[in-house]
């Protein structure tokens, strides 16, 4: 859809490097504000990477305020989505139940309910036996408490994409896929941007390159510290909806929900591998397979029927304290980053696109942009205060 | 017509469904795959691969032999999970 943009634009006020969610919906944020000459690029096409590959998982649970407020924003945004944008997203909101093996894990779940009570999110905490009545199929024994929340949710993230590329298009927006940046170079406080298709200048570029930023940051001479980590999902046969809530073990990271097309997607945390270069992998790995089965048969023995059809590999974009860096990169004014969500940037980005467009029009930043601002990993910075507990698929 | 020809009988994807996405400029298979759903069915693309490429050649005007195939995923056919499981373990 978006190759047949051709026109030439050699001066772009705003350049956004990643086509995925948060760079087409930060764009579109943009241009819904008014802002002109803003110009999307990416390698490969829409839903190629991250955006394309992660679970759909939608959720409100979180174990800090700010994270709390901004996924309940996150889901309105969401529940209007397919109004607003004109594509189906196929949003279902069955809720999320986690679930905890042991009373370490379920005292956290405890405490993070309370303060969601707060935020009025409807979350509570049930017995192994009322998990059990919402998922029949639930196996109990390995479990000691869980947590409920009716008003989370999954969508089909695909079309997110293209409904946010639509909309931004239909506001002047030029999208380029199939055109990775080779080299950014400084031209008085210009940007010049090489790609294969010729070069750009911006007067600013924001890189929502996810797992890919580290690389787009050094063209620039920037550094990030962010780390790619290999996430693998798989989807089984299509079945008779049977699964309400999307279900997570939080200690072993399992997560698992039914789509609306009746497939179960799901995915594991397997141990992280040595990747000292910072690759992106993107492989299929049989032990993902084989550790995914155990978990699923072991909370669910019912589905051991169930045939797997298809897995893959996306890249979880991991900061050194797990939380997401935004903003202006230090020693590189001009430039701009939204990277490190660790696997929670698909559901995030509505949110936080619609923020960072405020922020970036100049008006008083989110305080988001203070506790996760760049330059807390640097010598003397501050870190991050809160960190994040439920860091899960 | 080309609403009642059925390409991928595992996601019910149409002849039409296919035309309407090389309409919108979505032009190559891991591209017409996302936005039709084709090819992610129980086959996996196995039966129906080669008739969209058709389509999509057909619609676009592009040369069959620049079209490549989308990505093959692993397992090579549907396997249970019990048997990815192996023997429950004490």
């Amino acid at each position: 859809m978006t190759s047949s943009d051709r026109s030439p634009s050699p001066r772009a006020d705003v350049v956004v490097i990643g086509a995925g969610v948060m760079g087409l919906a930060i764009a579109y944020n943009l241009a819904a504000r008014g802002c002109k000459r803003i110009v999307v690029l990416d390698q490969h096409y829409l839903a190629w990477g991250a955006s394309g590959r992660n679970g759909g998982g939608v959720r409100q649970q979180w174990s800090t305020e700010m994270n709390v407020r901004l996924m309940q924003e996150s889901m309105e945004i969401c529940a209007h989505f397919a109004e607003e944008m004109g594509i189906n997203v196929w949003m279902r909101r069955g809720g999320y139940l986690f679930l905890a093996r042991t009373d370490a894990a379920a005292t956290r779940l405890a405490r993070n309910v309370a303060l969601q009570n707060r935020c009025d999110l409807p979350t509570r905490m049930i017995s192994p036996a009322e998990a059990q009545a919402l998922v029949p199929e639930l196996e109990t024994a390995p479990f000691v408490g869980a947590c409920y929340n009716a008003t989370d949710g999954i969508v089909f993230p695909w079309p997110f994409l293209w409904g946010y590329a639509r909309a931004a298009q239909k506001r002047g927006v030029i999208i380029r896929t199939g055109t990775a940046v080779t080299a950014i170079d400084r031209r008085g406080d210009d940007f010049q941007i090489a790609t294969a298709a010729g070069t750009l200048t911006a007067g600013r570029v924001i890189c929502a390159a996810g797992a890919w930023s580290p690389r787009i940051a050094r063209l620039c001479g920037g550094t990030l510290p962010d780390r790619p980590v290999r996430h693998e999902i798989l989807s089984t046969e299509p079945l008779k909806p049977f699964l309400k809530p999307m279900v997570s073990v939080i200690e072993t990271g399992l997560y698992v929900s039914q789509s609306l097309r009746g497939e179960l997607v799901g995915g594991v945390s397997l141990p992280e591998e040595p990747n000292p270069d910072g690759e992106v992998r993107l492989g299929s790995r049989l032990a993902f397979l084989t550790t995914m089965a155990r978990g699923l048969t072991e909370i669910m023995p019912r589905l051991a029927q169930v045939k797997v059809v298809r897995q893959w590999a996306g890249p979880y974009d991991v900061s050194p304290d797990g939380d997401p860096i935004v903003g202006e990169l230090p020693g590189v004014p001009g430039f701009y980053v939204v990277c490190g969500f660790g696997g929670h940037g698909f559901m995030m980005a509505p949110v936080v696109a619609r923020h960072y467009a405020a922020y970036l029009c100049g008006e008083a930043p989110h305080p988001f942009f203070e506790a996760w601002r760049a330059d807390r990993f640097a010598a003397g910075g501050t870190p991050s205060p809160h960190r994040e507990e439920m860091t899960i698929g | 017509m080309s609403r009642k020809v059925i390409l991928c009988r595992c996601e019910d994807v149409t002849l039409a469904d296919v035309q309407r996405a090389v309409k919108l400029g979505y032009a190559d298979l891991e591209e017409v795959k996302r936005y039709t759903g084709f090819g992610t069915g129980p086959c996996q693309g196995k039966e129906c691969l080669r008739e969209v490429a058709c389509a999509v050649a057909q619609a676009s005007g592009r040369d069959p032999a620049t079209l490549a195939p989308f990505t093959s995923r692993p397992p090579l056919s549907p396997t249970a999970l019990g048997v990815l499981a192996g023997p429950a373990r004490k």
